[in-house]
């Protein structure tokens, strides 16, 4: 073995507990992965199956109610759980960066882009004015929008949306971050802007050595982007490993239906597939296997175990009774 | 304000854009004109505001019979001049006023702040002695507290800090709570900000705008409030000429006739609460950042 992957996740799960400690949901379950330096992971699942969970706890910016139960989070090979809270915040921005779902709205309408653009150098680096604020211009350059020069002094009422959509990417590579999370970043942009962003974020990813996390229900976002995708399904990692292979040859059932459900040109099909039933309740999830109600392969084994982590290949594991060997 | 657009509006409407558009000449001018006086009340006032010739009492202003012009707006029942007692006056409310209206500004704001970003316990505590604090009458509590410090300038500025930070508190930390649920708080968040630098470049700067709208309608109840205060006795003590003190002193002598001593003061606490209010509602609107025009 060489150096430690960039990002490894060991067992990790999350739980939300309501007040009265009653009501118990397992947004993330037992969710093992890695990520190398410089690569992409993509992960899809339905709203509700703990995508965003997922990246709020490598963060370690849950919401109060909910507590990360177990497993560890190896970044560069240290333990995030262990670190205090003063650590995490000089992790956050400068080591791993993230762009917000709604990138419209992750301006402060009261100052500047270059301000903005220069608040983490500030925090983290200690950068006085003048000096962030050159830097502040050379990564408008680096986000290819014109006239930097005059741009760094305008406010975020000025941009159209797209532009301020480079911004908070130029935001989240100010310090060079080894790893970025992006939590569907173009869900609210039209289509054009969109490709134009993913070009973008790929060139910045090459240029910086970039490990990207795409949180997303575009799965043809992730065929373009990623090298590795992580499907999730109530809480847990349904499937994970390389695109073109789960693409090709996805083994669990839900992966199969996900992408049965991609509406494609001229394949002459009247109708659109859609995976029957309704995501579970996660605060009574069905016994065994989650999937098991809406999956066409269930069999009795998936109703009363839930079926251990399966690795098919070195970098690609799944959970269903339908891939566990000696039956 | 554009004139083509405006000829066009009804009655009502050009009222309300009298309201909310273009530049508050009136209530501008009457603060601005109030300012001017309390600076330069030595210079302006024909007369020492607190010494007065018993043989000169209770003279009407200069257009009534038996007025002299050596007291254009009349003499109290001590013989001293009114109208330099209004000059000099104004030179108390606005001192008493925005001073008032700062320490109550600086408290609320600052502990609103803190309850909303911080939340938790600090919420609990800091909100609960808001309710408590709310639910004391206003004035009798400055009473109270006027009783109990003793009367003075200086006093009636910490009084009436103490007793309207409250409302600061409340709204500040309502506009505090949906700001940090604001994704760009929300990111300097995961920019790895501290509390303090979120709570000082972020939610501050966002909340100063509401900050300076109530500090505007609040200095017409905090002048409202200082009248009261030295009508009653417990404000700024007897020979400084306060407003409210004027009206106190005059009362006596409204059955006998003496209108202008009463009258006179009581216009000047009307108009600037008026011209207060009035520039308050103006800023709501210019201080909006979506409707600035930069």
């Amino acid at each position: 073995m060489s150096a430690p992957p960039l990002l490894e996740l060991r067992d990790l799960s999350t739980h939300y507990v309501s007040a009265r400690g009653t009501r118990v949901v397992r947004a993330v379950d037992e969710v093992s992965l890695t990520l190398e330096a410089g690569s992409t992971l993509g992960i899809v699942g339905e709203s509700g199956s703990g995508k965003s969970t997922l990246a709020l706890t490598i963060l370690r910016l849950l919401p109060p109610a909910a507590r990360i139960t177990g497993g560890q989070i190896l970044f560069e090979g240290e333990d995030l759980r262990t670190k205090s809270d003063g650590e995490m915040r000089r992790i956050r921005g400068k080591r791993i960066a993230m762009i917000l779902q709604d990138p419209m709205a992750s301006l402060n309408p009261l100052f500047t882009v270059g301000d903005q653009i220069a608040e983490p150098l500030r925090v983290h680096e200690g950068a006085g004015r003048a000096g962030s604020w050159s830097r502040a211009r050379d990564l408008l350059k680096a986000v290819r929008i014109s006239a930097p020069e005059s741009r760094v002094g305008e406010y975020p009422h000025q941009m159209s949306g797209g532009m301020r959509q480079r911004i908070v990417g130029a935001i989240a590579i100010s310090c060079a971050p080894r790893l970025l999370i992006a939590d569907e970043p173009t869900t609210s942009l039209d289509l054009t802007i969109q490709a134009q962003y993913l070009s973008l974020l790929r060139d910045l990813q090459r240029q910086h050595e970039l490990a990207l996390i795409f949180i997303t229900h575009n799965l043809g976002i992730v065929a373009k982007m990623c090298d590795q995708v992580a499907v999730m399904y109530a809480g847990r990692l349904v499937e994970w490993g390389p695109v073109t292979r789960i693409f090709d040859a996805p083994a669990h059932p839900y992966t199969q239906a996900l992408l049965g459900s991609i509406p494609r040109m001229g394949d002459g099909r009247e109708r659109l597939t859609a995976i029957e039933g309704q995501p579970p309740d996660l605060a009574a999830p069905p016994s065994g296997c989650a999937f098991h109600p809406r999956c066409p392969q269930a069999m009795a084994q998936c109703r009363e175990q839930a079926p251990p982590e399966t690795a098919l290949a070195p970098r690609h594991t799944t959970r269903c009774w339908l891939s566990v060997p000696a039956r | 304000m554009n004139g083509a657009r405006s000829a066009t509006l009804t009655l009502a409407g050009r009222l309300a854009s009298f309201r909310t558009e273009g530049f508050p000449l009136i209530p501008m001018s009457i603060l601005g004109a109030l300012l001017f006086l309390a600076v330069f009340a030595n210079v302006l006032a024909p007369h020492d505001p607190e010494v007065g010739s018993l043989g000169e009492r209770f003279r009407p202003p200069v257009w009534q019979q038996g007025g002299s012009e050596k007291f254009l707006l009349g003499s109290d029942h001590l013989g001293r001049d009114v109208l330099s007692r209004l000059i000099f006056g104004a030179r108390v409310s606005i001192v008493v006023g925005f001073t008032a209206v700062l320490v109550a500004g600086v408290l609320g704001t600052g502990l609103g702040i803190l309850s909303g970003y911080l939340g938790g316990w600090v919420d609990q505590v800091i909100m609960r002695v808001t309710d408590t604090w709310l639910a004391l009458p206003a004035l009798t509590f400055a009473i109270f507290l006027a009783a109990v410090v003793g009367p003075s300038e200086m006093n009636i500025v910490i009084i009436l800090g103490a007793v309207y930070w409250t409302r600061y508190a409340r709204v500040i930390r309502g506009e505090v709570l949906s700001l940090k649920e604001r994704d760009f708080v929300r990111l300097a968040i995961v920019a790895g900000c501290s509390k303090r630098t979120i709570m000082k470049r972020h939610i501050l700067p966002n909340v100063l705008n509401s900050a300076i709208v109530l500090g505007t309608l609040m200095l017409g109840v905090v002048v409202v409030t200082e009248a009261a205060l030295s009508f009653l006795g417990v404000g700024v003590p007897p020979p400084k000429p306060a407003w409210g003190l004027m009206l106190a002193d005059g009362k006596k002598g409204m059955m006998a006739g003496y209108w202008w001593l009463t009258v006179l003061p009581g216009c000047c606490i009307m108009l600037m609460v008026l011209s207060a209010n009035l520039l308050g509602d103006w800023l709501r609107v210019k201080l909006d950042p979506q409707l600035r025009q930069l």
